[in-house]
C-alpha cells in the first residue's frame, strides 16, 4: 500500500520541482481528407481534426484533476501537409489556405499548437514539396498555432543540399515576414535530419506516414525533479550520480505512462509512445543547464559539458525505457536556449557559444534549438549551420534539428522576448566567414557508409 | 491498482483541533469509505494521508475533490484528492 512519504514525494515534485506532463499530442492522419478540389480538401481537414480532437482539451483537464499532475499542453500533429495537399495545391498560395484551415481547427478545439505543416524531402523535392516550403513564410506570418518542419536529410538517404540551401532562404524570409513580432515565425519552424514519425513535441511534431489513423503520444518533462534529486548526492561518484538520474527518470516517465494510458482510454484513441525527454521551461529551477551545473559545472558550456550531457541523456533513457511499454519520439535532453534560464545565463556570461552548443547536440536530442542570431546573418550562413547540424545527425544515426531565429533588426548584445514557453534569448554571435560557394554547389551529400566507425 | 476507485486524500497545514474529524465527517456524509489513515507532524506542520474508496460515493470525483478543497480553505489546510493509480505507477514496479 502507498505510504505517506511516497505521497509527499510525488506532490513535492509537482509543487516545488515543476514536475509536469509537457504535452498530450494526438496524431491524426489526414490521408482520408485528400481531394483534388482545394475547398473540399480544406473542409475535410477541418472536419476531421475538429471531430477526432474535440474532447482532447477537456480530457487533459480531467486527467490533470484526477492525478493532480499538471498537463501543460494539449496539441495535435497531422500527416505532412505537402503530401495531403499534393493533388489540390498548384502554388504556394494554395498551401497557405491549408495552413489557415489548420489554424482555425486548432483554435476551435482549443489546442495551443498544431504541427505537421511539413515536407519530407531528405532525398528529393517534388514540385508540391517545394510549393509548401516556399509557402512557409506567409503561412507562419498569417497563422498563430501552426508549426512547420522540413526533413532535409537522413542516415539512409544523405542530405538534400538543395533543400538545405532553400531552407536557409526560407528561414530568412520567415524572419522578415514576422519581423513585427521579433521574427517569431522562425520559432515555429524546424529543419530536421532523421525526423521521427511520432514526436509529440513542437515545433517538430508531425504524424508520420507509418502511423495509424489516430494515436496518443505523450511527452514528459521534469528537469527540476532531476536537479533536486542530484542536489542530494553532491560529491558522490559517477555510479551514484547515474543511479540517481535513472531512478528519477523512471518515476517521471511512469507519470507520463499513467497519463497516456488514461488519455487513450478516455478518448478511445490508441496509445502510441511516451517521449521521455527532459524539456526545460523558462521557469526558475526547470532547467537542463541547471542539471549540468548540479553535476559539477560552473555553467553550461564549461569544459566537461558534452560529457555531462552525454551521461545525463543516456541515464534518462535507461531509467525511462523501463518505465514505459513504448518509448519513441525524440527521447533525450532538450537544450533550447531561449526556453531554459540556465542556458540563457550561460550565453550571457560568455560560457556557451554556438560552436559548443553544436558539440552538445552530438550527444543529446535534438539540436540547435531556439537560438536567436543576428538578423543580418545571410541565408547562405544559415544554410551552412543547418548543413553542419544535419551532418551530425546523418553520421551519428540520430535526430538533429535546427530552429534558428535570425531576429531582424537585432544584433549581438540585444535580447529578444518571445513570451510564454518560448521564453527570451540573447542574440548569439555567428561565425561570419563565408560558406556560400559550398552551399551553392547544389545536389545531395551521399548517404554515409555504415561500417568502419571511427 | 486492483481498484480504480481508490483515492488518496492528503492534508497538509498548520495543526489545529479537529482536522481529522472534519475531513472524516465530510467523507462519511458523502458515502466515501476510509480504508487507511496515517498522519505525522513535520516541524509543526500537520500531514495526513488517507486511502479511501469512492465506489459508493454519492457525488462524483470532481465534486468530492472540490468539496474537500473548500473544506480545507475553511480549516486553513490544503486538502488534495488524487487517484491512487498515479502513486502506484510512480512508486511500484
Amino acid at each position: 500500500m502507498i505510504n505517506i512519504l511516497e505521497v509527499k514525494e510525488t506532490n513535492k515534485m509537482v509543487s516545488e520541482e515543476n514536475l509536469d506532463v509537457r504535452t498530450i499530442t494526438i496524431g491524426i492522419s489526414l490521408f482520408d481528407c485528400m481531394d483534388s478540389d482545394l475547398d473540399k480538401l480544406n473542409d475535410n481537414i477541418f472536419n476531421k481534426i475538429t471531430t477526432v480532437a474535440k474532447d482532447l482539451v477537456a480530457t487533459g483537464a480531467k486527467i490533470e484533476r484526477e492525478f493532480g499532475i499538471p498537463i501543460v499542453n494539449k496539441r495535435i500533429s497531422v500527416t505532412p501537409i505537402a503530401m495531403i495537399g499534393a493533388c489540390a495545391c498548384h502554388s504556394p498560395e494554395d498551401y497557405v489556405t491549408i495552413a489557415k484551415t489548420l489554424d482555425r481547427a486548432a483554435k476551435t478545439v482549443g489546442v495551443n499548437f498544431l504541427g505537421g505543416y511539413s515536407a519530407i524531402v531528405s532525398k528529393g523535392m517534388t514540385t508540391q514539396d517545394e510549393y509548401l516550403i516556399r509557402s512557409i513564410p506567409e503561412a507562419m506570418a498569417t497563422t498563430e498555432f501552426v508549426c512547420s518542419s522540413i526533413n532535409v536529410g537522413s542516415t539512409k538517404t544523405g542530405i538534400n543540399m538543395d533543400a538545405v540551401k532553400l531552407m536557409g532562404q526560407i528561414v530568412k524570409e520567415t524572419a522578415e515576414a514576422t519581423k513585427d513580432q521579433d521574427s517569431l515565425g522562425d520559432a515555429k519552424l524546424v529543419v530536421f535530419c532523421n525526423a521521427p514519425d511520432d514526436n509529440p513535441f513542437m515545433a517538430g511534431a508531425f504524424h508520420g506516414v507509418s502511423e495509424a489513423d489516430a494515436i496518443i503520444n505523450v511527452g514528459v518533462s521534469g528537469p527540476g525533479v532531476v536537479k533536486t534529486a542530484l542536489s542530494h548526492v553532491r560529491g558522490e561518484s559517477f555510479e551514484v550520480l547515474c543511479e540517481t538520474i535513472k531512478k528519477t527518470a523512471f518515476k517521471i516517465t511512469r507519470v507520463g505512462q499513467a497519463v497516456a494510458k488514461e488519455a487513450s482510454k478516455m478518448l478511445g484513441i490508441p496509445f502510441g509512445i511516451i517521449d521521455l525527454s527532459l524539456a526545460p521551461t523558462p521557469a526558475i529551477g526547470d532547467s537542463v543547464a541547471g542539471i549540468l551545473e548540479e553535476i559539477g559545472l560552473q555553467r553550461a558550456g564549461a569544459p566537461g559539458t558534452t560529457a555531462a550531457l552525454a551521461l545525463l541523456n543516456d541515464q534518462v533513457k535507461k531509467g525511462g525505457i523501463m518505465a514505459s511499454s513504448y518509448v519513441g519520439g525524440l527521447s533525450g535532453a532538450f537544450i533550447p536556449v531561449s526556453e531554459d534560464q540556465g542556458m540563457i545565463d550561460a550565453v550571457n556570461e560568455g560560457a556557451l557559444t554556438l560552436e559548443k552548443l553544436e558539440a552538445m547536440t552530438c550527444v543529446c536530442s535534438v539540436g540547435l534549438d531556439m537560438v536567436a542570431i543576428p538578423g543580418k546573418t545571410s541565408a547562405e550562413t544559415i544554410s551552412g549551420i543547418i548543413a553542419d547540424e544535419m551532418a551530425i545527425g546523418m553520421i551519428n544515426q540520430k535526430t538533429t534539428a535546427v530552429r534558428l531565429i535570425p531576429v531582424i533588426g537585432k544584433d549581438v548584445g540585444d535580447v529578444v522576448e518571445f513570451g510564454g514557453l518560448l521564453g527570451y534569448a540573447p542574440i548569439m554571435p555567428v561565425n561570419e566567414f563565408d560558406c556560400s560557394a559550398f552551399v551553392n554547389r547544389g545536389g545531395r551529400i551521399p548517404a554515409p557508409v555504415h561500417s568502419f566507425k571511427n | 491498482m486492483e481498484n480504480k476507485n481508490r483515492t488518496i486524500i492528503s492534508v497538509v497545514g498548520k495543526d489545529t483541533v479537529g482536522i481529522i474529524a472534519k475531513v472524516c465527517t465530510y467523507l462519511s456524509d458523502n458515502g466515501v469509505n476510509v480504508l487507511d489513515i496515517s498522519q505525522t507532524i513535520v516541524s509543526g506542520f500537520f500531514t495526513m494521508m488517507m486511502i479511501v474508496d469512492t465506489e459508493n460515493a454519492s457525488k462524483s470525483f470532481d465534486e468530492i475533490q472540490k468539496g474537500l478543497a473548500t473544506l480545507g480553505e475553511e480549516i486553513g489546510v490544503e486538502i488534495k484528492a488524487q487517484k491512487e493509480e498515479i502513486f502506484e505507477m510512480m512508486h511500484r514496479i
